[in-house]
Order: C-alpha cells, then structure tokens, then sequence
C-alpha cells in the first residue's frame, strides 16, 4: 500500500475516534458543544484526508483521486448552501431542518451505492451478482432512499405543506408490507441476473423511494420528531453498509454508530410518551378518536384579569407548549416570568418531555429566550409541586395536560405520563380555540372549574398580560 | 458454504461491527432528555461521513463518463449539505445552552 494510504488509514483512525468522544461528549451538557466541534474536525480531516491522500488501482498502478475540481466545487457549493440554511432557520423549526439534512445524506448514501455496483467484479460461475457485496449494496441503496424521501416528506409535514394528519390509502398497512416485500423481491431478482444490473437497480431506488414516502405519510405531525430519529438511525445504518462496499472505516464506524446510537434515541423518545415504536409507525395516535360531544361549559377570562391573578399569587407555574413555538413567545413569557418575579412571585416552568415538536426542543426555545435553567421543572418534580401552585398557566399546550391520559384506559393517550396541572388552585390555558391537540381528543381539563381559557394567540395574550401586569 | 468463507474471511469486520453497535448504545445511554434534540442533530451530522464514499465515486469515475460524473457530483454536494447543514444546526442549538457567566464571551 503506498505511503499516503498509510497515512489516510491513520487518519480515520482518529476521525473515528472524534466521532466516539463526540458522541459522548453530546450526550452531557457542559461537553456537548464542544463534543460536537471534536467531531465536526475529525470530519473536515477525513474528508481533505481523502481527497488528497485517497490512492485506488487502474491498469496495476496506484492513481491519486480525478475530478478534484469537480470535487471542490461540489463541496463549496454544498458548503455555502447547508451554512446558509443552517444559520437562517428559526429556532422552532429545527426539527424539520434536521431531517433536511438527513434526507441529503440518505440520497448520498443510495448514489453512492449504485455508483459502487459498477466496480463490483463479477464473481464466477453461474450468477456472478450473487454475492454478499451485491446484497450490502442493494440493501444500502433501498435504506437510504427510504431515508431520503421518508425525511422530505417529514419535513413537509413538519413545514405543513404536507397535512400534519394521518394520510392513508385503504387497507395501507397491508400495501406497505407488499411493497417492501416487493422491493426485498426485486433485489433478489437483480441478484440473479447474468450479466450488468446497473441500470435495473434504479427500478429498486425508485420503488424505495416510493416506500419512503408512504411510510411516512400515515404517521401523524405529532410523531415526526420520532419518525425523524428513526430515518436518522435509518442514514446512519446506509452509509455504514455503503462503508463496507467502500471498504472505509471511518464510513463504517460513523455509519454503524449512529445507527445504533440512533436507534436507541428513538426508542428513549417513544419512552418519553409512553408508547411502542411499533405503534408510532402504524399511525395509531393519528385516528381521531370521537369524544361525547354534550354541553360543556367553559369559563373564560380577559387578560387583564389573568394579569391580576398572576400578580398577587405567591407561586406561579407555566406549561409551555408547541402552541407557544409556533408564536414565538418564548421571549415575551420569559419577560412576564421576570416582571412576576420581580414583584416576589415564585416562577417555575414545568416542561413536559415532548413539550414542542422533540423531546429537549422546549428547553433550547426557553435557553434562546435567555430563561435560566433552574427554574425549568422536568415532569416529576413539577407534579410534585403543582399542588402548592397558586396559578398554572398553559401555554399552547393541550395533549401533555389531558387527564384523560391518567382516568380513560380507552383513550389513545391513556398511560402517557401528563403534567398534572388540574392540582394547581387555579389554572389559566391560553390558546387559540377549543380544539382538539394532535391526538385528536378532547380535553377535560378545559371544563373544570377552576380553569379558565385565554382565547388568543399565545404571544398576543401574554404581550397583553405582561401590560396588564406592568400596570396592577 | 460461501457465507462461512465470508464469515471467516471478515473475522475483524465482524467484531469492528459488533463493538461499534453496543458502543452506539453505550454512549449514549445516560442522556438527559433536555440533550435528545441537539444529540440527535449531532448524530445526523456525523453519519454525514457517507461523504467520503461520494468524493471517492466522484474522483474514481472515468473521463468523459458524465452520468457517473453527475452522480458523483451530487453525492458529494449533497453529503456536504448532511454534514455542514448537520454540525452548524447543532452548534447554534447548543450555543444556547450557554450558562449565565459564559453570556458576556458572546
């Protein structure tokens, strides 16, 4: 092996070792952002490495890599587009911007694999594609794809030009089923053939992608964040296999990490709301569940009164929820916490585990409002400390405080772990209408007596509290 | 038996595999909720390594071979989007989890 391929392998050794401590160090709060620095530059050395110091055979000699131009441009171009985008999106839409770019490297990773299957040598005798090779490729090529158009339409939902609800065809999760065996059917098949699959193999990227998105399609806006681990652990998984057609380290360690690492994500997310993945894939929480529809009464308050409650309580506790992303009044709750505060009330804020569009999302919202973090309650001990709450205040939240999760085993939502706000002496929900949160369910809390809605935009009710307040 | 000549033949690959999965597991295991958003965009951003696959197939294509040129090409601008789009999301996510006394080095 020349001496420059020497020093590449050396390099992904220690690309790889970026990746491990990257990801340990993004597991910890005080090392999570430099953990992910220690990774981006094991990243930037493996790739210069490769693209200077890559040598393969042609003709039995060594050749450097061809293209480089071709190869800068790509990259600056790639550079310049991903920085912009990724300087320019909003807080509250990150979640949909992760599974853009999960979306790209799921595409890289299904080109690169059918690239790969012209380099392949025939192995002998009667089917030469029928090798384990072949099958890493096939199988690289139908994950990836899936990833990529799995993570385009999550991203459309998240952005809502896809509807948020479950989108299904009649009998879907039979015809999923049948594609997949179809797909796994073809790839067989191409294994089969005598001669040069290259061209068939896209029939298997095309049918994969069409999976990709009726996969995605039934799962209800609520589930994205999971569905959107799961495609990441999905890419991670492709370029780990596509490592090995590469017969790449550094691809194979940082693929097969972040599948496995990725899985487990999804699976503490699916923990963090109490149901199975299973039942997140086959859209389960997306049906809509019928309620009674008798006359309720619902009480009502204006914000000044709201303001006055707030004022002259002694402990205050708000519930902040996606309702409040999609106003961006993180910065305005922030400011009345401090106005509260400063007049001697006691502000927490209880934040629910898959408060927002992903577990954790809330927290980097509130962190961007500058709201110091001992004051945010994790889901135990804000239920511990509802019942000394004078006022609670829910902000856009609906699901995450529903009680039939605790009192109807019926419900879609039963057993999920809820923030128990109804303990509070009083609790105040602003939000724009009475109607129904992803799980399609009505909400009881709202009929209580000691609650009181605050009809309006999160950010317009809170902008008119924190007036009313400043005046009290 | 090709799949025992296979097994036999990528002995290291095996353990490499089987080691790096329950790592995976392993590092992560212990993270706090508050992590999950940031942790898995850091992750996305790692498995943007499939780059290097793309500039291999982009610089290994033959002259004047442009459909392999145009795949290569946009394997790598779209593993650069992975991976650039990956590590700048995750770093604003976790700029914000700045304590207090790190506020004024902004």
């Amino acid at each position: 092996m020349p001496l420059p391929m020497q020093i590449l392998a050396i390099i992904y050794v220690l690309a790889s070792l970026t990746f491990i401590a990257g990801l340990k160090m993004l597991a910890h709060p005080k090392t999570a952002r430099r953990g992910n620095l220690i990774a981006a530059t094991g990243m930037t050395l493996a790739i210069l490495g490769t693209i200077f110091l890559f040598r393969y055979v042609e003709d039995g000699t060594w050749h450097s890599l061809r293209h480089l131009e071709w190869i800068f441009l790509a990259l600056a171009v790639g550079t310049a587009i991903g920085w912009f985008l990724a300087m320019r999106v909003p807080m509250t839409a990150m979640p949909q911007m992760v599974s853009f770019f999960n979306g790209m490297g799921g595409a890289c990773a299904a080109l690169i694999s059918i690239m790969e299957l012209e380099h392949v040598p025939p192995a002998p005798g009667e089917y030469p594609y029928l090798t384990l090779g072949v099958a890493g490729i096939l199988l690289s090529t139908l994950i990836g794809s899936v990833s990529f158009s799995g993570s385009i339409i999550a991203y459309g939902k998240l952005e809502g030009w896809i509807s948020g609800k479950s989108i299904r065809l009649p009998a879907h999760q039979t015809i999923n089923l049948l594609l997949l065996l179809g797909i796994l059917g073809y790839g067989v098949w191409l294994m089969l053939q005598p001669a040069h699959i290259t061209q068939w193999a896209w029939g298997m990227l095309a049918l994969s992608l069409l999976y990709g998105v009726l996969f995605v399609l039934p799962i209800g806006g609520a589930d994205m964040p999971v569905v959107i681990s799961l495609l990441n652990s999905f890419t991670g998984t492709a370029a780990g296999i596509a490592g090995f057609a590469y017969n790449n380290m550094a691809m194979i360690i940082g693929g097969i990490l972040v599948g496995s690492a990725g899985t487990l994500l999804t699976i503490l997310m699916c923990r963090a709301m109490n149901r199975s993945l299973w039942n997140v894939i086959i859209g389960a929480f997306s049906g809509g569940a019928a309620t009674d529809e008798g006359e309720k009464t619902v009480r009502t308050v204006s914000p000044e009164d709201a303001a006055i409650m707030l004022a002259y309580a002694q402990k205050v506790m708000f519930i902040p929820g996606y309702g409040l992303a999609v106003a961006q009044a993180q910065h305005t709750l922030h400011e009345l916490e401090k106005l509260l505060r400063d007049r001697g009330v006691e502000v927490k804020y209880a934040i629910h585990p898959v408060a927002g569009r992903m577990p954790g999302h809330m927290n980097v919202l509130l962190a961007e409002a500058d709201v110091p973090y001992d004051l945010l309650l994790e889901l135990e001990q804000a239920n511990n400390e509802f019942p000394s709450c004078d006022v609670a205040v829910v902000i856009g939240a609906n699901d995450v405080v529903n009680p039939l999760a605790e009192t109807d085993p019926s419900s879609p939502i039963a057993g999920m772990p809820i923030l128990q706000v109804y303990k509070a002496q009083k609790v105040i929900v602003i939000k724009r209408s009475l109607s129904p949160g992803y799980a399609g369910i009505d909400n009881p809390l709202f009929y209580r007596e000691n609650t009181y809605m605050l009809f309006d935009d999160a950010r317009k009710a809170l902008e008119k509290i924190v007036k009313a307040v400043q005046e009290v | 038996m090709e799949i025992i000549t296979w097994i036999t033949d990528n002995l290291q690959m095996l353990y490499i595999v089987i080691l790096a999965l329950f790592l995976g597991v392993e590092l992560i295991s212990a993270v706090p909720t508050i992590l999950h958003t940031p942790l898995m965009s850091g992750a996305n951003a790692i498995h943007g390594v499939v780059i290097i696959g793309g500039i291999i197939a982009l610089g290994i294509a033959p002259e004047g071979d442009w459909l392999m040129l145009t795949l290569g090409f946009l394997a790598v601008l779209l593993g650069t989007l992975n991976v650039v789009g990956g590590f700048v999301v995750t770093d604003r996510m976790l700029r914000m989890f700045r304590s207090p006394s790190d506020k004024s080095t902004k």
